[in-house]
């Protein structure tokens, strides 16, 4: 998109755009500018460590700094940045990625720690010509406002409803001996994981719900 | 971070060696506590030690009708496991009340075991902090104590243990077992794995430098029913002010005996057996529970702005005692 275009749209195509972006984990405005440089390490050289993984379904080799998350691989090393740096802390869950299938925080893990796991981030999950049901779901639903916690949300949604089909309680369960009604008590409570600054939540809950009915996960 | 090396380990008594054999060296799990604090520079670790492959990630049932706990199955998979939630919905309810779905997918139960306070001291390397930094006295006695001790403190360190599932396994009479460097095993009740802050606050447990949590064992449950209770700033993914594990034998609306330990109140799962002996001492139930109460909550004392805790403690204790007896309160 040249300037130009981007002056011509309207607010609402702006905001189409934009919240398009978000679901999909991509940058928009700031699409153009040069990937972010890898933190200053403190100290002398590290001794680098090589890491085997499987990320989006293509295998990858990298050699790593130990200290580098998992997060920090994915977007610093292999440029995928729709996993997002929110608190680096494990208190915001917008680095939720999948690994095995799993949701976990990127931001709390060595990426040498993965070594043969199979990494699924938000661009593995859909494209914009392809998207994942949940993708959609958030679209339709208006699943956010800014768009940073996106990717997190959706990656931790998709996670989130094989624990269900797996059976799998949580807090508010109020049986645990008994199948899960996914409720929007349960839904709430299984995505506190995932904070949204803009408090998108009841749109969230929307999307998360319609795309559990549609089944199509 | 400060610069470190990295090792994964392929067996148990191999992982405690490679540890114990250097001061700098760290064990290194589901990383969720660790790397934060890594992070942070509160954890400096020169050499990590990967135990998170080790083939301790089974839940098996023991001889004696009770489980192993492998040290490196998840909290999710504890949490979810059939047998769990059908006898031991203590430690169910306490670990679903704890941290987020992502983050119980990536704790391990011997890293939950040991992870760290979340004193806002501790994990700011510019404030005093005897836990931190020995000798440099205790930022929190004066400051902002919110979430600190009302039990067991000491002015070298009046910093809470922030785990849910080791309030649920105290109760529970859980042991813990371990191996260290020179391959010798051993098994610790969870009432004597932390150490009392008195005693050095910087060293949390009466582990060795290099000794491995392996397993968890869980003898059978105790009769009566199994409620847990967390009270915290927000419904969700918030640490505990206080929480409250109580197991209750109630038959006919008489109390028979119980278990009862709080989390949120002292450096360790509170555990008091003169609050036990009540539960059944006295003939009608509330009368126990609030005889309970105070006896579990003996020798509180708050520093300032958690002065609070003590009053809800002894309210939720009440209040708990009586859901698990199924007596409305
Ligand atoms: C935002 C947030 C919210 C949270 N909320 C809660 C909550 O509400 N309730 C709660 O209970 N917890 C909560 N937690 C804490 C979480 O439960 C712990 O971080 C987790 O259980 C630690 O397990 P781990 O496997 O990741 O440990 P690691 O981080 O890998 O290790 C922790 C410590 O244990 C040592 N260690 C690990 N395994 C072993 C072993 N087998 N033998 C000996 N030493 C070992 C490590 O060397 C390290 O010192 C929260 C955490 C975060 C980040
Ligand atoms: S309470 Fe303990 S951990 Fe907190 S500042 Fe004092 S010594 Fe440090």
């Amino acid at each position: 998109m040249t300037e130009t275009d981007f002056l011509r749209l309207s607010r609402r195509e702006v905001l189409e755009a934009s919240v398009a972006a978000a679901a999909l984990g991509v940058c928009t405005s700031a699409a153009a500018a040069p990937p972010e440089a890898a933190p200053a390490l403190e100290g002398a050289a590290q001794p680098t460590f090589e890491v085997r993984f499987t990320v989006n379904g293509t295998p990858k080799t990298l050699s790593l700094d130990p200290r580098t998350t998992l997060l920090d691989a994915l977007r610093e090393h292999l440029h995928l940045t729709g996993s997002k740096k929110g608190c680096d802390h494990g208190q915001c869950g917008a680095c939720t990625v999948m690994v095995g299938g799993q949701r976990i925080n990127s931001c709390l893990t060595l990426a040498v720690m993965h070594e043969g796991d199979e990494v699924t981030t938000i661009e593995g999950l859909g494209a914009a010509a392809d998207l994942h049901p949940m993708q959609a779901a958030f679209l339709r639903h208006d699943g956010f406002q800014c768009g940073y916690c996106t990717p997190g949300q959706i990656c931790s949604s998709v996670a989130m409803l094989k624990e269900v089909e797996a059976g799998w309680p949580s807090h508010v369960t109020e049986d645990l001996g008994i199948a899960i009604d996914l409720t929007d008590a349960e839904i709430r409570e299984r995505m506190s994981g995932n904070l949204c600054r803009c408090a998108a939540y009841p749109n969230i809950v929307a999307a998360i719900r319609d795309a559990s009915e549609g089944g199509a996960l | 971070m400060t610069p470190f090396t990295y090792e994964r380990a392929i067996d148990a008594a191999a992982a405690a060696r490679a540890v114990a054999e250097r001061p700098d060296a760290a064990f290194i799990a589901g990383g969720t506590n660790l790397v934060d604090l890594m992070k942070l520079g509160v954890a400096r670790p020169k050499h990590l030690v990967d135990v998170s492959r080790l083939k301790l990630d089974t839940i098996a049932e023991s001889e004696d009708g009770g489980l192993f706990i492998g040290a490196q199955v998840k909290n999710s998979a504890l949490a979810a496991d059939a047998r769990v939630r059908g006898a031991y919905p203590l430690l169910s309810r306490a670990l679903l009340a704890g941290a987020s779905g992502q983050l119980r997918n990536a704790a391990s139960t011997g890293g939950n075991l040991l992870q760290r306070t979340r004193c806002p001291y501790f994990t700011n390397t510019a404030t005093p902090c005897n836990k931190r930094s020995p000798g440099s006295g205790c930022s929190a006695l004066g400051g902002f104590n919110r979430i600190h001790a009302v039990l067991g403190a000491s002015d070298a360190c009046i910093a809470t243990h922030p785990s849910d599932m080791a309030v649920a396994m105290t109760a529970l009479d859980a042991q813990v077992r371990t191996v260290t460097g020179d391959g010798a095993t051993r098994e610790i009740p969870m009432s004597g794995l932390y150490r009392d802050p008195a005693q050095g606050p910087e060293a949390e447990t009466v582990l060795t430098h290099g000794e491995l949590i392996t397993a968890v064992r869980l003898p059978p449950p105790p009769p009566g029913r199994q409620v847990y209770r967390k009270v915290r700033d927000r419904a969700s993914y918030a640490f505990a002010l206080v929480s409250v594990a109580a197991v209750v034998d109630a038959r006919d609306g008489q109390v028979l005996g119980g278990r009862l330990a709080l989390g949120g109140v002292a450096h360790k799962p509170w555990r008091v057996s003169e609050a036990e002996q009540t539960l059944g001492a006295e003939s009608r139930p509330e009368a126990s529970f609030a005889a309970a109460a105070d006896a579990a909550l003996k020798g509180a004392h708050g520093y300032g702005a958690n002065d609070f805790k003590i009053d809800l403690a002894k309210r939720t204790i009440r209040r708990t005692l009586a859901d698990a007896a199924g007596v409305s309160s």
